[in-house]
């Protein structure tokens, strides 16, 4: 008898004997609708087991994209940067100088012009040392002093 | 390996994971918690997959170590109150009430259980292992494995009983 077998199944279950097809014949009848009044305990144990056969995870795993910063590309760019400075230097300071140290083609010309400037140059030295000059009077002081001990 | 060849392997696991977390750490997200950080370890250690023998078996023990440790942190103990998972109550058929109940009162009964032994069902009667895989899963020996089982099923059946004849007899 179908009942029979059963309830031999459950005590092998009971004692952990089963194997996993058993275990499915049990879990198929006590599915069903109507079980004999006297095993009507274990419904919900099995209920249960499929019940919970059917929970999911359901949350997104965070799969980390965090690069690490690779110190290589550094040293790309420095030597990217390097180049291309080397590489404008030239024609920049090339220009420069044209623009702004222009030559002259007379000579008198030139002289004039390098007077002229030397001339203020200069004017804006003595300027400067002019401010200087009462430090003259620490000269005289001193003399004053260094003769007496001498 | 890429993501994709990651998910394929651990895809028809996750759920097992989960719900191993689950048993044993009750709420529902602190288990997707212990899920996410489970699989998270199994990416970063991705270059070892392959030496596995079983990934699947790997990541269960892994998962029961975890939860453990879970268990035992200070953490853990102070989350009294989360752990209830109030149902919703709009269910509405007296009957559906009723087997809700009845799996309810299971659920409590495995919970009510010692740790290894509700592992042991978990990974027996729900995820339907093998004997010796368990035994793989928990390091235990194949026989050990057995009588927690027996213990379990025959804790649960009599606690099930009084249940279930709760003013009859």
């Amino acid at each position: 008898m179908v009942l029979n077998n059963i309830e031999s199944l459950l005590e092998k279950y009971e004692n952990g004997e089963t194997t996993l097809t058993e275990e499915q014949q049990l879990k198929n009848y006590f599915s069903q609708e109507t079980v004999a009044p006297h095993l009507e305990v274990y419904k919900p144990l099995f209920a249960y087991f499929s019940v919970s056969q059917k929970e999911h995870f359901n949350k997104e795993l965070p799969f980390k994209t965090k690069k690490v910063f690779d110190y290589k590309w550094l040293a790309v760019a420095a030597v990217v940067v390097l180049t291309f400075g080397y590489y404008f230097k030239k024609p920049v300071v090339a220009k420069y100088n044209d623009y702004a140290y222009g030559t002259y083609d007379n000579p008198e010309d030139a002289l004039q012009e390098v007077t002229k400037s030397l001339a203020m140059i200069s004017s804006h030295f003595n300027k400067g040392a002019s401010t200087v000059n009462y430090l003259n009077e620490i000269e005289n002081t001193t003399s004053i002093i260094f003769k007496n001990n001498q | 390996m890429t993501q994709t060849e990651f998910l394929n392997i651990v895809m028809p696991f996750k759920d097992k994971v989960f719900r191993l977390a689950k048993r044993l750490l009750i709420s529902t997200e602190e288990a997707e918690d212990a899920t996410q950080e489970v699989l998270m370890k199994l990416w970063s250690n991705k270059a070892k997959i392959e030496d596995y023998k079983n990934v699947e078996a790997f990541s269960m023990t892994m998962t029961k170590n975890f939860c453990f440790d879970k268990l035992k942190s200070k953490q853990a103990q102070n989350l009294k109150i989360v752990h209830t998972n109030y149902e919703d109550g709009s269910a509405s058929l007296q009957k559906q009430v009723e087997l809700q109940d009845s799996l309810h009162w299971v659920a409590k009964i495995i919970e009510s259980l010692p740790e290894q032994q509700k592992m042991v069902v978990q990974l027996r009667d729900i995820e339907e292992y093998d004997l010796d895989e368990i035994a793989d899963m928990l390091d235990m020996n194949n026989t050990a494995v057995r009588v927690a089982l027996s213990r379990a099923r025959k804790t649960i059946r009599e606690k099930l009983t009084i249940t279930y004849n709760y003013g009859i007899k």
